[in-house]
C-alpha cells in the first residue's frame, strides 16, 4: 500500500501541521512516510503546501509530480494541482472561497466544507483536523486511534488539552464530507 | 679577530643584567632589525613565564609578519588565515575556557580583512587577549598601504601618498572596539623606549588578569614601526612614528574598567 | 540500550544527532535550506546538558574558522550551511585539511550558480569532492540518501575525521534536510575525555609545543608534506569505500546516482523492469572515495551506465573515469532546484542508452 498525497493552500492554514499529523499518525500504524514541504519564502504569507507519503515499503522519491490524493484549500492551489492528480485519485476540497470549482471528469471529488463548520463551532484552529477528518473517510488508511497517537506526538505538551476538541473535529469532517462526482 | 682580555671574568651570575626570558625558544627572529614585533615578543614571554601560563597559553598568530610567531614562543599555536584569529581565538576559548587565549595581529590582518571578525569576537565580549600591532603598513609582503595608513604616507600601494579622497581614511579600529559593550580593557601602547615597554607590559598583566576573572575582550593596540616599510633606518623611524603615528594614534587608555 | 523512533526534518535529525554523538561544538550561520539545524541546537540548548558549545557566527567565514580552532584544540567540532555559503567557508576547509584537523561540515546542497535557488540540487560535486578550496586536498565525502543517514553519519563522520585527521563533508541537498522521515536516533553518548596528542591544550612540561598550522615555506618539506597528503588519500580509497546496489546482479543497465537522485533512482529501476529493461541501481556513499573500483567490475558485465545527477553533469565525469571505455555511459540530470521524476530518467535511458 502506498498513498501519496499533496496539501496546497495559504500558509497559515494549518497545511503544514496537517501532513505533518498524517505522518505522525503513519508512523504511530508502523508505516513508511514522508513529509516534504514547500518551503523558503513562497510560504511567507503566500501559498504553502505539502506531500505526505504513507506507504508499506520504503518510500523512494520524497518528492513527486502525480497523486493519489489532493487536499486542497484554496483557489490558487486547485488551480496549480488539479491536474497533478493521478487518473481515478481523490480530489478533496473546501468550498470556501472557491470561485472555479474542479473540471476534471476522470477523478473522485469530494467536498469538505470545514472552514465553514470550524466557524460553526466556534474552534478555528480545528479548520485543518475537520479536513483530515473528511479525508480518512475516504482514505481509512490510518485508524483513528493512530491518529489520536499521531497528533499526541506532533502536538507541544502544553497543547494537548485541545486533543479532545481534536478528536470531536475529526468525527465531525467524517460527518460532513461529501462526494460531489465520482470518476468516469 | 680580536681579542677582549679578561672576558672571562665579567661573565658571572652577579654580573648578569640582562638575559633571554625561558619562554623564548631559541630560533632566530625573522624581524627586521629595528622592529617593534621582537619586544612585543619578548614582553609577552615574560608575562607568560612570569604568571605561569606556559601550560595554559595558546597563542594564534595569523597571516601577517608575525605568522611564524609559533617558532618563537615555546608554547601551543595555532597558525590562523588571514583575519580569522579572533574567530579561532573564540572557539579556543569556548572549548577550554580556562586556558589563557591571545591573538596577535597586524594592522592589515586586524583591521582590514579580518575587521568583522574583530568587531563581532569584541561585540560578543570573547574572552580573549587581542595585541594588535599598528604599524600602518603590510610588513610581510613588502610595504603595501595598510587600513592604518596615514593620510599622505606613501607605500608601495599608495606610490604618491594615501589620498584620503581616493584611498579613504585611516581606521582606528581600536577607538571603534572601546565603543562595544563586550570589550573590557582597550588601550593604546607603545615599545619603543624603555618607559613605554613598561607600560605595555603592565597592559597585557592586566589583561592576563582580566581574561582570568572571564571580564570580556581585552585590545591591547601597540603602535610600532616598520623601518623596512617606511624606508628609514630604526632610529629614523622611531622618531618619525612619535612625531606622525603618535598623533594619530595617540598613546593611553581608551576604555578602562570600572573598579 | 534501545534507539529511539522519531519523526524528523533530516535537517533536525543532524542537529540531534550531534548531541547524541557527544559533539563539542558547533558554529553556523543561517542560510536556506539548512537553518533548522542551528535553530534546533539553539532550542535544544545542549550547554545545559551535555556542555556541546552552540554559537552563530558572524559569516561562514567566521564560523569555519571558529571549526579551525576547534578542531585544533582535539574537540569534535562541526558546521553546516547550504551551497553559496560552503563557498564562503572554503578558505577555512583548505586551511583545516593542511592542518590535518578533524572536523564535520555538513552541506545542505541547493541550486546554483551564484545566489541560485534555495530548492534542493547536487551542483556541488565538484566542489565537494575535488578540493573545493586551493591546494592539493581532498575532503572524505559522505553522501546520505534518508533522514536516517543524515543522523547515522554524523557519528561516521567524526570516526572518519579522527581516524584520518581529515574534515569530512557530509552532501546533502535541499529535500533531505526539510524532509521529514522516521530516524532512529542512537542513545546518547559522553563527550570524550580523550585529547589528541596534537591537540593544542597548553603546553605541559611533559612535551614539546604542539603547533597547528598549514604553512611551510620551504619546498622541499611542502612538497614531503603534500606526498604524506597523498599518502592518506590512497589509504582512504583502499579502505573507506561505501557503495549499496540495488538490482545490479542480472542488470544489463547501470544507473549511478547519490542522495536523493538514488532514492528516485531506485523507483526508476522498478518502472524499467515493469517494462522488461534490466536496469540496476549503484549508489555510491562515499563520492570521495568514490566506488571506482566496483563500477569498473559492473562495467565488464552490463552494456551501459547513466549517471544521474541534479546537475549538468559532475559525477559522470567519475563514472566515465571508473568505466574506462568499456561501455558508453551518459548523465541525466534536472537543474535548478528541480527534482528528477522516476518516470523521466527511465525516458532518458532509454532514447541515450537503448535506442527505440
Amino acid at each position: 500500500m502506498t498513498e501519496e498525497i499533496i496539501i496546497a493552500g495559504f500558509g497559515g492554514q494549518g497545511v503544514l501541521s496537517m501532513g505533518k499529523i498524517m505522518a505522525y499518525s503513519g508512523v504511530m500504524q508502523d508505516m513508511e512516510v514522508s513529509w516534504m514541504p514547500s518551503y523558503g519564502p513562497e510560504m511567507r504569507g503566500g501559498t504553502a503546501n505539502v506531500i505526505v507519503i504513507i506507504s508499506s515499503e520504503r518510500i523512494s522519491s520524497p518528492i513527486i509530480k502525480h497523486f493519489d490524493t489532493a487536499i486542497i484549500l484554496n483557489q490558487q492551489s486547485l488551480d496549480k494541482f488539479e491536474s497533478s492528480i493521478k487518473p481515478g485519485g481523490v480530489l478533496i476540497y473546501d468550498g470556501n472561497g472557491i470561485t472555479r470549482h474542479p473540471e476534471r471528469k476522470d477523478i473522485n471529488v469530494y467536498r469538505v466544507d470545514a472552514a465553514e463548520e470550524a466557524s460553526r463551532m466556534n474552534s478555528p484552529k480545528t479548520f485543518n483536523t475537520i479536513v483530515l477528518g473528511g479525508f480518512l473517510k475516504v482514505k481509512p488508511i490510518i485508524k483513528l486511534e493512530n491518529v489520536i497517537k499521531g497528533l499526541k506526538k506532533s502536538l507541544p505538551e502544553r497543547y494537548h488539552n485541545l486533543i479532545p476538541m481534536n478528536e470531536k473535529a475529526l468525527i465531525r469532517g467524517e460527518e460532513i464530507i461529501k462526494e460531489v462526482q465520482k470518476a468516469l | 679577530m680580536v681579542e677582549f682580555s679578561g672576558i672571562k671574568e665579567i661573565i658571572k651570575p652577579e654580573n648578569l643584567v640582562y638575559k633571554k626570558t625561558r619562554i623564548m625558544t631559541e630560533n632566530i627572529l625573522s624581524y627586521c632589525p629595528g622592529c617593534g614585533h621582537g619586544t612585543a615578543h619578548r614582553i609577552l614571554a615574560e608575562i607568560i613565564d612570569e604568571e605561569g601560563l606556559q601550560s595554559e597559553a595558546i597563542g594564534v598568530s595569523p597571516v601577517g609578519c608575525s605568522v611564524f610567531m609559533y617558532n618563537y614562543l615555546d608554547i601551543d599555536w595555532q597558525e590562523a588565515a588571514h583575519g580569522r584569529a579572533p574567530a579561532v581565538a573564540t572557539a579556543i576559548k569556548r572549548l577550554l575556557p580556562d586556558k589563557f587565549v591571545f591573538t596577535y595581529q597586524g594592522d592589515g590582518d586586524l583591521a582590514a580583512i579580518g575587521t568583522a571578525e574583530t568587531i563581532h569576537s569584541c561585540n560578543r565580549g570573547e574572552n580573549i587577549l587581542i595585541i594588535f600591532i599598528n604599524n600602518g603598513i603590510y610588513g610581510m609582503t613588502g610595504g603595501q598601504m595598510a587600513p592604518t595608513t596615514l593620510p599622505g604616507m606613501k607605500s608601495s600601494t599608495s606610490p604618491y601618498g594615501r589620498d584620503v579622497k581616493t584611498m579613504g581614511y585611516p581606521l582606528k579600529i581600536t577607538d571603534i572596539v572601546a565603543t562595544l559593550p563586550g570589550s573590557y580593557y582597550v588601550t593604546r601602547q607603545s615599545v619603543h623606549t624603555a618607559a613605554n615597554v613598561k607600560k605595555t607590559k603592565k597592559a597585557i598583566r592586566k589583561a592576563v588578569h582580566y581574561q582570568k576573572l572571564n571580564k570580556g575582550t581585552c585590545l591591547i593596540e601597540i603602535v610600532s614601526n616598520c623601518p623596512s616599510g617606511w624606508k628609514m633606518t630604526p632610529v629614523q623611524s622611531n622618531k618619525w612614528m612619535e612625531e606622525n603615528m603618535f598623533p594619530y594614534y595617540p598613546l593611553g587608555d581608551l576604555k578602562t574598567p570600572q573598579e | 540500550m534501545e534507539k529511539e523512533l522519531r519523526l524528523m526534518k533530516g535537517n533536525e535529525a543532524v542537529a540531534e544527532a550531534a548531541i547524541r554523538a557527544g559533539v563539542d561544538g558547533y558554529f553556523g550561520y543561517p542560510i536556506t535550506p539548512q537553518t533548522e539545524i542551528i535553530e534546533y541546537l539553539m532550542e535544544a540548548n545542549p550547554a545545559e546538558t551535555t556542555g556541546m558549545v552552540v554559537l552563530q557566527a558572524e559569516s561562514e567565514i567566521a564560523a569555519i574558522n571558529m571549526v579551525y580552532g576547534g578542531a585544533a584544540c582535539g574537540k569534535k567540532v562541526m558546521t553546516s550551511s547550504s551551497s553559496p555559503g560552503i563557498s564562503l567557508k572554503q578558505e577555512g576547509i583548505t586551511y583545516i585539511a593542511g592542518a590535518e584537523l578533524p572536523c564535520l561540515i555538513v552541506n545542505v546542497v541547493r541550486g546554483g550558480p551564484g545566489l541560485g535557488t534555495i530548492q534542493p540540487a547536487q551542483s556541488d560535486y565538484f566542489q565537494a569532492t575535488k578540493g573545493g578550496g586551493h591546494g592539493d586536498y581532498h575532503l572524505i565525502v559522505l553522501a546520505p540518501a534518508s533522514v536516517q543517514e543524515m543522523a547515522d553519519f554524523v557519528d561516521l563522520s567524526f570516526e572518519l575525521a579522527f581516524k584520518y585527521r581529515n574534515p569530512v563533508m557530509m552532501l546533502s541537498d535541499g529535500a533531505i534536510g526539510q524532509m521529514m522521515e522516521k530516524v532512529y536516533l542512537s542513545p546518547q553518548k559522553e563527550r570524550s575525555k580523550t585529547i589528541p596528542e596534537w591537540a593544542t591544550t597548553g603546553k605541559p612540561s611533559t612535551r614539546e609545543r604542539n603547533i597547528i598550522t598549514s604553512l611551510d615555506l620551504d619546498p622541499n618539506r611542502q612538497e614531503l608534506f603534500n606526498r604524506k597528503l597523498l599518502a592518506k588519500y590512497d589509504e582512504i580509497r583502499e579502505k573507506e569505500v561505501r557503495f549499496e546496489e540495488f538490482q545490479c546482479e542480472d542488470a544489463e543497465y547501470i544507473l549511478v546516482a547519490y542522495g536523493t537522485s538514488a532514492r528516485v533512482c531506485q523507483k526508476s529501476v522498478q518502472l524499467a523492469r515493469e517494462q522488461g529493461i534490466k536496469a540496476g541501481l549503484l549508489r555510491p556513499i562515499t563520492l570521495f572515495p568514490f566506488p571506482t573500483k566496483r563500477i569498473n567490475e559492473l562495467a565488464g558485465k552490463v552494456k551501459g551506465m547513466l549517471s544521474v545527477e541534479m546537475s549538468a553533469g559532475q559525477m559522470v565525469e567519475d563514472v566515465l573515469l571508473s568505466v574506462n571505455g568499456k561501455v558508453p555511459v551518459y548523465h541525466f540530470g534536472r537543474m535548478g532546484g528541480i527534482v528528477t521524476t522516476p518516470e523521466e530518467v527511465v525516458e532518458s535511458l532509454k532514447s541515450k542508452l537503448i535506442g527505440d
